[in-house]
């Protein structure tokens, strides 16, 4: 079943330099594992493959149901030297919303999941 | 000793709303009120500033807001007021609040804690002769490569010298370049007598900071959880954490305002500018943010515990702006039909044109908003769009060049597609470049000192 990010989960985002921190959060508790298992730091790597330059890091917060992903290279060369209107990656939380994982039916049934252009 | 510390966040940076710290003086009791004015190139922003006017390089909103808030220090609520409103002349915005107060009742009340010694700009030669790097963080390239265009250099100072001003009596503390954190991590220190290796407390005091650094970010401004649910944000109360001697705190806000605060909200704010999770590094402590317990404790009421916390290292983050060329940036609106089309073709002609002129630069970076601006490939294009806006920009070290630049968008008004308006700004300023240049120091270089100053 196709699951888009969107549905499962809230995030906000921010800038360190030229990396991006995405902060994923489950939007019921139950749903955490899904995204434990499926937004995988390969996974985000590939999303976001045509809008950054350098790698993904992820970082797993089971206590508050989260995930926190640094995008290297995803600024322009940062805040101040940018040349993007998102130049604070203010806007990166929906991008990475954007995503669609597949989950197998049977999970996404046994956990409420709600599916994706249904 | 006080069972409970009520500190309230009343600015999340230089530019937020003007309202809030008066609010948070009279919505309600509050022990201490902590302004957060300064943001990563904040400083370089006021060295600018400083070197027009030596007067100036400190966030003058602080003298305003500080109008407001000025009788809550000094009468019988005794407030007390944090602030890295200094910049880079934490003693010229001490000078200025005194001279703003002297109007005040009960004026001679007024004590101010200036906290100095992050400045390093005059230091830096001598610095790097001693055989500090301050290698850029994420590069590794030594200072020394751009030491001639370093325009502010200034380290991340922690609690102890506003501590040391609370202690010394001080009701109004002025700071330059100090973490954001130590703003709420300090209070708590002076008035539960917290030792400084006392690593979950402190820990736990760093959280706090970290979830009300931001303003309103933690009562649900700009909260994407259910965010249109969340009422009368035009009267959003900023936050207030309710600390316990064991570093266990509530946050929550003024009954009355606007905004929300639950769970959602402050995990959200929590994962804000995080990086590992289990090393939040501060001055002060290192702090794991994956053993932050979190749960609903009523309406608009957040309890936070279980912070655990490490000693911090020996180095302290300095952050260093220097210049680094010259940017611009134009736009044109195209209206339906073929609005993307047309908004394209201009971008063509535009940088056909400067092509022909010679002109060369670093970049040329090209934007559709409506259309490509923030989410870029991910995001799918509807077929027909009533408008796009066109935003071209520009960046290089030939000023000249970028000068030239500004001088080609207005001309597309009747040289190129049709349907196209949006261009009464006039044309675009060159801005100057200033380029953000993190690193580490030995913490054993810098001594911060603590000065009272009266009316």
């Amino acid at each position: 079943m196709k699951i888009r990010l969107l549905d499962i989960a809230h995030a906000r985002s921010g800038d360190k330099g030229d990396t991006a921190n995405v902060g994923v959060i489950a939007l019921e508790d139950k749903w955490y594992p899904i995204l434990v298992r499926y937004v995988t730091r390969e996974r985000v790597a590939e999303h976001f493959a045509k809008v950054i330059k350098g790698s993904v890091e992820r970082f797993e917060l089971p206590n508050l149901f989260a995930l926190n992903f640094l995008l290297h290279g995803a600024l322009g060369g940062g805040g101040t030297v940018t040349l993007r209107t998102d130049a604070q990656a203010k806007v990166y939380s929906s991008a990475l919303l954007r995503l669609v994982i597949d989950v197998p039916d049977a999970d996404a049934r046994a956990l409420g999941l709600p599916e994706y252009g249904a | 000793m006080k069972k409970l510390v009520r500190i309230a966040a009343g600015q999340g940076f230089w530019g937020d709303w003007l309202e809030a710290p008066r609010r948070q003086v009279e919505g309600g009791p509050i022990d201490y009120l902590m302004l957060d004015y300064l943001a990563e190139v904040t400083m370089s922003i006021l060295q600018k500033q400083k070197q027009r006017d030596p007067m100036a390089g400190y966030a003058r909103d602080f003298i305003t807001q500080m109008e407001g808030v000025l009788p809550a220090v000094l009468d019988d609520r005794h407030v007390r007021v944090v602030a890295n409103a200094g910049g880079v002349n934490p003693r010229g915005c001490a000078d200025a609040l005194l001279a703003m107060a002297r109007g005040a009742a009960h004026h001679e009340k007024l004590r101010v804690g200036v906290v100095t010694g992050d400045d390093l700009l005059p230091r830096i030669d001598e610095l790097i002769a001693a055989g500090h790097e301050m290698a850029h963080m994420e590069t590794g390239a030594p200072l020394s490569t751009v030491r001639d265009r370093v325009l502010s250099a200034n380290a991340y100072v922690g609690a102890p010298p506003i501590i040391e001003a609370l202690a010394r009596g001080a009701n109004v503390v002025v700071t330059g370049r100090c973490t954001d954190t130590a703003l709420i991590l300090a209070p708590l220190m002076h008035e539960f007598a917290w030792p400084s290796n006392d690593w979950n407390r402190l820990a736990s005091g760093i959280v706090a900071g970290h979830i009300v650094e931001c303003g309103a970010q933690s009562t649900g401004g700009n909260c994407a959880y259910d965010w249109s649910t969340i009422p009368d944000l035009e009267d959003i109360g900023f936050p207030i954490v309710e600390v316990a001697e064991d570093g266990s705190f509530v946050v929550t806000k003024h009954p009355g305002t606007g905004g929300r605060v639950d769970v959602h909200g402050v995990t959200e704010q929590l994962v804000y500018e995080m990086g590992d999770p289990k090393q939040y590094f501060t001055p002060d402590v290192i702090a794991d943010f994956t053993t932050i317990k979190i749960a609903a404790d009523g309406k608009d009421r957040v309890r936070v515990s279980n912070v655990h916390g490490t000693p911090p290292t020996d180095m302290l983050k300095v952050s260093i702006a220097y210049r680094d060329g010259y940017k611009a940036v134009g736009t044109l609106v195209y209206a339906w039909p073929d609005a993307l089309a047309k908004a394209k073709e201009a971008d063509r002609i535009i940088r056909a044109r400067l092509a022909k002129l010679g002109l060369e630069f670093d970049l040329i970076y090209t934007e559709f908003v409506g259309a490509t601006a923030t989410h870029g490939p991910l995001a799918t294009i509807p077929d027909e769009l009533p408008e796009v806006q066109l935003r071209i920009g520009v960046r290089g070290n030939d000023r000249k060049a970028i000068e030239r630049f500004t001088r080609e968008i207005a001309p597309l008004v009747l040289t190129g597609p049709p349907g196209v308006t949006g261009y009464a700004g006039g044309r675009p300023k060159v801005e100057e470049v200033v380029a953000y240049w993190p690193a580490l120091v030995d913490k054993s270089v810098i001594a911060p000192s603590v000065h009272i100053l009266t009316t």
